[in-house]
């Protein structure tokens, strides 16, 4: 359905505003993407006519950019998408257990909503996260040391409409377009919630205190000019 | 006492609300960009190469020496890409160093940008992260309020953009040239190379392409020196880095030292291989550097010796297996990753690592033949070198590497007519504890 006057304004202004950010407009292509995502869920055939006409390319030009990349979806998902890792750590820790739990527990294949149209999963690559695994992600927030229990848990109280807790990400879990827009490069506000760190993160860190482990002091003149400033001494 | 870690990077990482720019001055942030911006570029250059700090990435290209490559007086514009598209597996270090200090990485991009004379910084940052796209843009943000990005930076006269670009989910993004197409709006393919971004790089203009644990250490050079840095790490591999234990360990997380760590301290430190479990394999730098057994605990983690030891140091991603884990398995996911991976553009990666997944998976199931091991290692012996980039080298790396140290495990699964693993004993919930 092609968008309303109301939404066709909206992604004009927000299109020009991605378009200035770059010295040359076709590198708005990804987040323009991103942006048309966050409207309708996934990028339909009139958001590929939008993001043509914004940057004077094809439809074929755009297609062929956006089928490159796993995270645009063509067709909707749901409203929670809910990503496994399977890559070989994440598998042989558990991820492969959790992937097949999700899929019976559910009854959808990948990519596929439930009938409620609230969950959706996918098997995902390595995420950056491999200290916490098996790693998850529900709309790229972190899920961490997950269990094919944890994993069937979540999907319920997603269903469920129940509040989901996230360990290192902010307080209030956004639907799959809130986080679509704020990867078009629209923040929404939510960066200072959640911890900086999540405890493998600070395993190191932790085992260096505990024996008082700190990086060499600068050298002497270096020093003497940074003497304010508390980092050289406090580790 | 000499300190086996030496947190630098890491060293802010539990102070509450280290990510915003508040705590960041309140540790000595920013100083060093004053610093910076009051000495010639040429000097930060310099700098750089007297601390032979050597790309973080993975590839351990020298960081100062790419800067050098960037002509001067060419009247073009210049640019700097951040490479924050971690996405190799076993690689976890850049994704908690944005979520938790991103202005350590945007500090060190704007001396970078000084540096290399740059009025567009980009960092690409991959889209799956989603919390730490939030903390990058708000340190942006935080930056062109303080007046540390923008117009006239600290009354220096140089001016900076920086631009915050998420990704939307490819690994071949993190090779240098297919992000700079991907960041032009384009497939992320490689390019070929010659020209090398520094010469012909974003919009054919000079390019420094570096990752983001490269750039976050730039402020710390600037403030303690060269030689600082240099003291660190071993003769030809200076300085620190941050170690990523992951797999079956008693404490998998972040370790920063100075490179020539060895594996055994680390296990030493982080209580060991899971309890009642030994270690089987374990990569060194990531799925793309060739696996290393238990006979390798002491080679010293720096980029010689780990090449001396027949690997790479890469991206210093320790992924730990034990006794439980199949190879066979993990070499074929590896391998169905890096087809999913590949970008399609060559036909050796193209080609070889589907061909290559149709074979391990027939050695895992127990079907394989007398002749699937010869033809996976000439498989492997027609990719290597003749892909167009380095993601190619990388998924044979895995292959030969397990041939090499696990033929009988190989054989055994066919004389069994199966895999003699239970997946299950291999979970971290089935066996209780990690």
């Amino acid at each position: 359905m092609p968008f309303s006057d109301e939404a066709r304004a909206r992604l004009d202004a927000d299109a020009a505003q991605i378009i200035s950010r770059y010295p040359k407009p076709r590198s708005a292509l990804l987040p323009l993407l991103h942006l048309v995502q966050a409207e309708e869920g996934y990028v339909s055939a009139d958001g590929i006519t939008f993001c043509a006409g914004q940057l004077g390319l094809t439809e074929t030009e755009v297609t062929a950019v956006l089928s490159f990349y796993t995270m645009y979806k063509t067709a909707p998902i749901g409203e929670y998408h809910v990503g496994v890792c399977t890559n070989t750590l994440c598998a042989v820790l558990g991820g492969d257990q959790i992937l097949a739990a999700l899929r019976e527990h559910l009854g959808v294949a990948d990519n596929e909503p439930t009938a409620d149209g609230r969950v959706s999963i996918e098997h995902v690559e390595c995420n950056a996260a491999c200290d916490y695994a098996p790693v998850m992600t529900v709309n790229w927030e972190f899920l961490d040391n997950m269990t094919p229990q944890s994993a069937r848990q979540l999907v319920d109280d997603l269903q469920a409409g129940n509040q989901v807790t996230l360990p290192r990400g902010p307080w209030r879990l956004c639907t799959w377009r809130e986080a679509s827009r704020i990867l078009a490069g629209f923040p929404d506000g939510q960066a200072g919630d959640g911890p900086a760190a999540g405890p493998a993160t600070l395993a190191g860190l932790r085992i260096a205190k505990e024996h008082g482990w700190t990086a060499p002091d600068p050298p002497a003149s270096e020093a003497a000019a940074q003497a304010s400033a508390p980092e050289g001494n406090a580790r | 006492m000499t300190s086996v870690l030496t947190p630098v990077l890491t060293a802010q990482w539990d102070q509450p609300g280290c990510f915003t720019l508040s705590a960041y001055r309140q540790s000595g942030g920013y100083q060093a960009l004053a610093t910076a911006l009051a000495m010639p570029p040429d000097d930060i250059i310099a700098a750089m190469k007297d601390s032979v700090l050597r790309g973080r990435g993975g590839a351990g290209f020298p960081t100062g020496v790419k800067w050098g490559f960037i002509p001067q007086g060419d009247g073009k514009p210049h640019y700097l890409v951040v490479n924050a598209d971690e996405s190799e597996p076993g690689t976890c270090k850049d994704v908690p160093l944005m979520l938790a200090t991103p202005h350590l990485l945007v500090e060190g991009a704007i001396i970078t940008a000084y540096a290399i004379r740059a009025a567009h910084a980009f960092i690409y940052v991959r889209g799956e992260v989603l919390h730490v796209v939030r903390r990058v843009q708000q340190a942006v943000q935080e930056a062109y309020e303080a007046g540390y990005a923008g117009k006239d930076i600290l009354g220096s006269g140089y001016d900076l953009e920086i631009i915050v670009h998420a990704g939307a989910g490819a690994y071949i993004c993190g090779e240098e040239t297919a992000l700079l197409d991907s960041l032009e709006g384009y497939r992320g393919q490689p390019r070929l190379k010659p020209p090398f971004p520094a010469v012909a790089g974003l919009y054919a203009c000079p390019t420094v392409v570096n990752n983001v644990e490269s750039i976050a250490s730039v402020p710390s050079i600037v403030r303690n020196s060269a030689a600082w840095f240099a003291d660190m790490g071993t003769e030809k591999s200076k300085g620190f880095g941050i170690f990523s234990l992951s797999g079956h360990v008693t404490t998998p997380g972040q370790y920063e030292a100075p490179l020539g760590i060895t594996l055994a301290q680390l296990l030493e430190l982080s209580g060991g291989v899971r309890e009642g479990h030994r270690l089987k394999f374990w990569t060194p730098g990531g799925s793309s550097t060739p696996i290393f057994t238990d006979e390798h605990v002491n080679v010293p983690l720096d980029f010689e010796s780990v090449a001396k030891a027949g690997s790479m140091l890469g991206t210093r991603a320790l992924q730990i297996f034990d006794e439980t884990t199949c190879v066979v398995r993990a070499v074929l996911r590896w391998t169905e990753f890096y087809e999913h991976e590949s970008c399609g553009k060559c036909t050796p990666c193209r080609e070889g690592t589907y061909w290559m997944v149709r074979v391990l998976d027939r050695l895992e199931r127990g079907n394989g033949t007398d002749e699937d091991l010869d033809k996976l290692l000439d498989i492997c012996d027609n990719i290597l070198g003749r892909a167009f980039c380095a993601l190619g080298d990388g998924a044979v790396s895995p292959v030969t590497s397990s041939i090499k140290y696990f033929r009988d495990e190989y054989l055994e699964h066919q004389k069994r007519g199966g895999c003699p693993f239970d997946p299950e004993a291999a979970t971290v919930f089935a066996g209780g504890t990690r």
